[in-house]
């Protein structure tokens, strides 16, 4: 058995894993990662990039058949499935490529295999199908950054033959007729999304009564009618009871609000009930290290238990974003180096559903700051008021602001409509930054774009909208 | 030609600070962005960034060196390709002047556009601290405002001490620092003596000798408004014992005799420990005064205080009750190199449910301290020295050590603050009971 020494060692190569990796170089530690399969983790093999890979090719598909709205011409309109996911996976491959060499660059050590605590102090790698050799790593800070995989709910297990998990919907075996989507959170609702746009009829159950639970009511609303509009149908209140698989196709009992059965029989079922973090086989009944629920208990610098072992990202709980795992990474690290640090405030951390169309947002809902106890003051705006958008042909979507009427503190925006991914950074900044309404209303927005409908929101809940 | 890195101004009326501590060393490859060295004025501590890039040369001004001038040259950076024999070769040039500066490579900080300048020089009549740039955020300066809070006085905790909502946040619940209080007609007024505002005219300074006015820092003006209202706010009472160190002397010389000698544990994480798990067992002491109720803490959360250049910082040893002591120890060590560096984090120094103050290493015998509020109780810790004690009608020389306990009377009582105090004394001199 070999054996070697750092100075840091990181467990798991996902985006929390890599980024902090990369830091801890940089600061100076001579640093080890150990990753059991592809670099990147899920975020770039199996989650945050292959389906916007995909979702791409059927937004592309959505404006062809569209065409025509625009003055084009185009006939005999169809797709290739399998150059689609083709498309997908080389993505992966080449960001994957992508990390490899960023961590070269950086001097970080890879070693391939599973690692295990073994103490504080130190990290077994167990052979598996990457390496066959068992390795003893010494460091004095480990940082565990396991990350996460599908929570399995008794009875809807996916079996990656007509139930599947994220894996099999990014790898499908045939193009779905008809699927039904379990769980209306992110994952699920992109996916739904996807195949609902390349012709699938897709049905999506969700036990609240609300879709993308996690977002503004009024957003949810207004994005539930799009998806209604494009043809999903959607079930709320509603849960699975039952789940019959024939050869190749499944027969799934739904029990609806008013606790009224129906049957539906589909394709493929696609599980996305949430994740769970991987805390199992990774050794830390070897140190003090607590968990609770299912994830690493931390403090605000990802310090655990036991002195010199960290976790970071999805290991260490929700929300379970890359961006959060890279952000709590690299302030762990920097913490470790005695870098002067401020802790996450994860009220601030933005999150995007790339479904169609785009859901964002960040901060507080309205709902939550009122049941927080604060006075609100509510702006709206929506697509249909913006020339950029109207250019676009994309009318459909809304730009709403929640600010604290007695100090101007913008609490939380929410969006909905095309692109919206790509505008939230802009009030993420502004609530990172600690900004009031004086100072945004006071910003030159550039014209023509998307962007002036965050300015007409906020001006509208200080009621001075100029084109609403 | 080699660069010189000068010493920045890292506010318009900074005219010396203190260089903290050196990010890289000499020979480190440095690129442009790369924080360089931390620098200390009297409002918060910054890093320093590189404008330009290449090797560190030669540092000219050494870490923890006080009172350097702006504009000093502290390093030396060589451009790529430039050999360190050039060092030698290189004359500082006398500070320039500002007509020049722009033709000197500086050390980057935070640009002041010229008419900022321009007002700070006009506010320089004012009292100095109304002079100084304020780094805050829009929102923390709008709730400041309307709590009527001087936001000079409010330490921030954000990026670079920026300071944040947050910080506004906990200073009007802390109830503190209100420049306008508010009295409803009717109210009855308490005749409080005020603190005089400062002005060299002031006819009580009149017949005094000449003096010097150091700028009160946001941390001295925390200090000044806590206390005071700790001082005025809780009917205080003291209870001293004393204690034979003699197991506790024994047992330290065991624990550090083994091969343990990376942390070694000393008296005072001992006395930690023995207080952690007195206040365990006598919970009625680890608590707090509140209109509504008494809180008793489920935890044992103890505040040590930390003596920093300007001030005092009460860092957290978190659940000292179930903590071993080589956990506390180097706890300790971890916080108090910290609090030196002012590297805290807020949840590091911010609760807490008993303070420790330690003045024996200066040979001070016994003392009081004032309460850390909300606490309900704070100990004062003297020095361990041979006293003669009389024992069965004989004189013996033993080592002892003075504890003063400084006890909230609204939430403790004097025979329940005596019974810890007892409990303290029996852990201290039968030392084996931290095993249970």
């Amino acid at each position: 058995m070999e054996s070697h020494t750092f100075d840091v060692i990181i467990m798991g190569g996902g985006p929390g894993g890599y980024v902090t990796a990369i830091r801890s170089s940089q600061l100076g530690f001579k640093t080890c990662l150990v990753e059991k399969q592809h670099l990147g983790g899920i975020c770039l093999n199996w989650g945050c990039i292959p389906t916007k890979a995909i979702l791409r090719s059927a937004e592309i598909l959505g404006y062809m058949n569209s065409a025509a709205n625009f003055g084009l011409k185009a006939d005999n309109i169809s797709f290739e499935l399998d150059k689609i996911i083709e498309r997908s996976r080389g993505i992966s491959q080449r960001l994957n490529d992508g990390v490899e060499y960023l961590l070269k660059k950086n001097k970080v050590t890879v070693v391939k295999g599973h690692a295990k605590l073994n103490g504080p102090k130190a990290v077994e790698v167990v052979p598996n199908e990457t390496n066959n050799v068992t390795e003893i790593l010494k460091a004095e800070h480990i940082i565990v950054a396991t990350g996460a995989r599908p929570r399995i709910l008794p009875g809807i297990e996916p079996d990656g033959k007509c139930v599947w998990s994220y894996f099999e919907a990014l790898r499908p075996d045939i193009m779905p007729r008809s699927l039904l989507v379990i769980g209306s959170g992110a994952i699920g609702i992109e996916f739904a999304s996807f195949y609902s746009m390349l012709g699938s009829k897709v049905t999506v159950v969700e036990i609240l009564p609300q879709i993308l639970p996690a977002e503004d009511a009024e957003i949810a609303e207004c994005a539930r009618k799009q998806f209604e509009s494009n043809g999903i149908s959607i079930m709320s209140e509603s849960k699975i009871t039952a789940l019959k698989e024939t050869k190749n196709s499944v027969t799934v009992t739904i029990e609806n609000s008013k606790k009224k059965l129906s049957e539906i029989t589909v394709d493929r079922v696609i599980v996305a009930v949430g994740v769970v973090g991987n805390i199992e086989e990774i050794g830390l009944e070897t140190t003090r290290v607590k968990s609770e629920n299912g994830s690493i208990v931390i403090d605000s610098f990802g310090r655990t238990d036991e002195p010199g072992v960290y976790a970071i990202g999805d290991v260490a709980g929700p929300p379970w974003l890359a961006h959060k795992a890279e952000h709590e990474g690299v302030l762990c690290i920097e913490n470790i180096a005695g870098r002067s640090t401020t802790p996450i405030d994860k009220k601030k951390i933005p999150g995007c559903t790339y479904c169609h169309p785009q859901v964002a947002s960040v901060g507080m809902t309205e709902k939550a700051a009122k049941e927080s106890g604060y006075k609100t003051r509510i702006g709206r705006f929506p697509y249909v008021g913006n020339g950029k958008a109207i250019a676009l042909g994309e009318t459909d979507g809304l730009v709403k602001t929640v600010f604290n009427a007695e100090t101007g503190e913008l609490l939380g925006a929410h969006m909905v409509g095309t692109e919206v991914t790509e505008l939230i950074q802009g009030f993420t900044i502004a609530i990172g930054l600690e900004t009031t309404e004086q100072d945004l209303i006071h910003t030159i927005f550039p014209h023509p774009t998307l962007s002036e409908m965050m300015h007409e929101s906020v001006l509208d809940a200080y009621n001075r909208a100029i084109h609403n | 030609m080699p660069i010189q890195i000068l010493m920045p101004a890292l506010s318009p009326t900074m005219t010396e600070g203190t260089l903290v501590k050196w990010l890289k060393a000499e020979g480190d490859m440095i690129e442009s962005g790369d924080a360089i060295c931390e620098i200390e004025t009297d409002k918060a501590t910054m890093e320093v960034e590189a404008a330009d890039e290449g090797v560190l040369g030669k540092i000219l001004v050494a870490e923890g060196t006080d009172n350097v001038a702006v504009n000093h040259t502290i390093a030396i950076l060589l451009e790529e390709g430039e050999d360190p024999i050039e060092i030698k070769n290189f004359t500082i040039p006398a500070a320039p002047i500002s007509e020049t500066k722009e033709e000197v490579s500086t050390i980057e900080t935070l640009p002041i556009p010229h008419k900022t300048e321009q007002i700070a020089q006009k506010m320089l009549a004012k009292p100095s601290h109304e002079s100084k740039r304020i780094f805050a955020s829009p929102l923390a300066k709008r709730i400041a405002e309307q709590n009527g809070i001087d936001i000079n006085s409010v330490v921030g905790s954000g990026p670079n001490g920026r300071i944040v909502k947050r910080d506004i946040e906990m200073t009007v619940s802390a109830g503190i620092n209100s420049a306008s209080p508010q009295v409803k007609i009717g109210d009855t007024v308490a005749l409080t003596p005020t603190v005089p505002t400062f002005s060299k005219n002031d006819p009580v300074f009149e017949n005094m000798p000449a003096f010097k006015a150091i700028s009160n820092t946001a941390i001295r003006k925390i200090i000044a408004t806590r206390l005071t209202d700790s001082a005025r706010n809780i009917p205080h009472f003291n209870i001293t014992i004393e204690a034979d160190l003699e197991g506790l002397l024994s047992v330290r010389l065991d624990l550090n005799s083994t091969e343990n000698t990376e942390n070694r544990i000393s008296i005072n994480d001992l006395i930690i420990k023995a207080v952690a798990v007195a206040l365990k067992r006598h919970p009625n002491c680890n608590a707090a005064y509140t209109d509504e109720a008494i809180l008793q803490f489920e935890r044992v959360d103890i505040s040590i205080a930390v003596a920093i250049k300007g001030g005092l910082i009460t860092p957290i040893i978190k659940d000292a009750g179930s903590k071993g002591l080589a956990t506390i120890s180097s706890e300790v060590k971890d916080l108090v190199t910290k609090a030196r560096s002012g590297t805290l984090a807020p949840e590091e120094f911010q609760g807490g449910t008993f303070t420790i103050s330690n003045l024996g290493m200066f040979g001070v015998k016994s003392f009081n301290s004032i309460i850390n509020a909300p606490q309900g109780g704070i100990l004062s810790v003297g020095a361990g020295e041979e006293r003669a004690v009389v024992h069965n009608g004989k004189v013996l020389v033993r080592n002892i050590i003075s504890l003063t306990m400084a006890v909230d009377h609204r939430c403790i009582d004097g025979a329940s603050a005596a019974i810890f105090m007892k409990e303290v004394k029996s852990i201290i001199e039968t030392p084996v009971q931290l095993m249970l």
